[in-house]
């Protein structure tokens, strides 16, 4: 379970998150829809602690992100994120990518790792590119294979943000597929989207973010079909 | 005016003693390579520390390795260090003072090297639960090496041509060392600088060829 409560963020006098409590089950699918800049990313990088937060408190699974003597690294190994922009390692191959945490973290074997490797790259289609480098692949498979990256590690929580949003429309679905089948095993996902027809199908909750505050959070009927606050029917309107 | 008349017999003959110095050269370059480059690894580690007394030393050292004479470096290494009453052999200061030359560059190479690498390279390492030691190691590092190898080429050339200052601090057993004894006792000045010319320039034009080889056979992404 990820607890988020009162959480406050800012970058120097730009308050960025104002108060955000969300509590997302296991097994739960939550997607954030917003405009730019209203903190959807940022709240994404305070979850696994890649940013301080000013105050509030995040707790998963019991454990106090931000505090003290909290270990990071070991909380991480069990929330994969994949971020908006590609992030391939350039000097490691399709598969090197994908087994180098499980190595150097889970502290697995090089069969056990590559073995793990192997399936979660053949289930994101990508059994064919093991020993391609990264920049052969193209923005798709890139980030289908950060997908099967962060799955290797078997995480309990999958953190994306925007992840179709660097692709072009054809590879757009490829990555989506990814994500709908990943739903559908029952993993425990929040998903920062802009695909409004994705966010309808798969999630349990969508949460909308405007200027840094959580404006309406609802099933995903009640919230594209009957939007309670003005905000959110603006940004439907604008965004259809 | 000009009556040096050209003897090559002589300088000839010595060239197989011209040709150990060379070795010792190459040998004094690459041993202040190594050094200068776990060096530099440290000093860009003390720079990233956050820690500003680590900072501060790595900052001052690279200000002082860039900024003055090579010369000037290695003559701190031999009498500089001797008024502390640490007496360097000519072989020792001539490879300390490289070394800490490399470093300096090096490091500054490197530094301009990390500010390619994406931050997003670090935030994806440190996601996937990597310490922040596994990440420089096995995600910055290795990115880093490989932006700075053409300027990490050129001060390997760099310090093969360094060893030459050997000479100032009594150094005899390099090529510089060598072929200034030789022309000492003969005075044929010209036909053994001409000959010690010729074989810097196959030496680094070898060490160019080399690296660029490396380069190919390591650099397949
Ligand atoms: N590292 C940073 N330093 C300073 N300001 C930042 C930083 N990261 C984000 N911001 C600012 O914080 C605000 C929220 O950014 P965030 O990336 O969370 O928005 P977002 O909802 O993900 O937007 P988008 O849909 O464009 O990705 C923006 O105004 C942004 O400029
Ligand atoms: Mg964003």
């Amino acid at each position: 379970m990820i607890e988020i409560q009162n959480v406050r963020k800012s970058f120097g006098s730009l308050e960025v998150l104002k108060g955000i409590d969300l509590t997302v089950h296991k097994g739960e699918v939550v997607t954030i829809i917003g405009g730019s800049g209203s903190g959807k990313s940022t709240l994404l990088t305070c979850i696994n602690g890649l940013e301080p937060i000013a105050s509030g408190r995040i707790v998963v699974d019991g454990i106090d992100v931000h505090g003290k003597g909290t270990n990071l690294d070991a909380l991480r190994s069990k929330i994969g994120i994949v971020f908006q922009q590609w992030n391939a390692f350039p000097h490691y191959t399709g598969l090197e990518n994908v087994m180098l945490a499980p190595r150097k973290v889970l502290g697995l074997t090089r069969q056990a790792a590559e073995e793990i490797a192997l399936k979660h790259l053949t289930a994101v289609g990508l059994a064919d590119k093991l020993t391609v480098y990264p920049t052969r692949l193209s923005g798709g498979q890139q980030q289908r294979m950060a997908i099967a990256r962060a799955l290797a590690m078997s995480p309990e929580y999958m953190l994306f943000d925007e992840v179709t949003s660097a692709l072009d429309p054809m590879l757009v679905g490829e990555v989506l597929d990814t994500l709908r089948m990943l739903a559908s095993q029952g993993m425990t996902m929040i998903c920062v989207t802009h695909e409004m027809k994705f966010a309808r199908e798969v999630s349990d909750r969508v949460a909308f973010f405007h200027r840094g505050v959580m404006a309406e959070i609802a099933p995903p009927d009640a919230l594209f079909g009957a939007p309670r606050e003005p905000e959110t029917r603006a940004f439907l309107a604008a965004t259809h | 005016m000009f009556n040096y008349s050209f003897r090559w017999n002589q300088a000839l003959a010595a060239l197989p003693q011209m040709l150990d110095g060379a070795r010792v050269t190459l040998g004094i370059a690459l041993q202040s390579m190594a050094i200068g480059l776990v060096l530099a690894v440290v000093l860009t580690l003390c720079r990233r520390s956050g820690n500003w007394f680590a900072a501060a030393i790595a900052t001052g050292w690279v200000e002082i390795a860039r900024n003055t004479p090579g010369l000037f470096q290695i003559y701190m290494a031999h009498f500089g260090l001797g008024a502390f009453g640490i007496h360097l052999s000519p072989f020792t200061a001539l490879l300390s003072g490289i070394a800490f030359n490399n470093a300096g560059y090096l490091a500054e190479n490197f530094r301009g090297a990390l500010t390619a690498i994406p931050e997003t390279q670090t935030r994806a390492a440190r996601s996937l639960g990597l310490s922040g030691g596994q990440t420089f190691q096995l995600i910055v590092l290795p990115q880093m090496l490989r932006i700075a190898f053409l300027p990490t080429t050129n001060q390997m050339v760099w310090a093969i041509l360094m060893t030459s200052l050997g000479v100032t601090v009594g150094m005899n057993a390099d090529l510089a060392g060598v072929t200034q004894e030789l022309n000492a006792r003969s005075f044929r000045t010209f036909e053994f600088f001409a000959i010690a010319a010729v074989i810097y320039y196959l030496i680094t034009k070898a060490v160019t060829l080399a690296a660029r080889l490396v380069a190919w056979r390591l650099f397949i992404y």
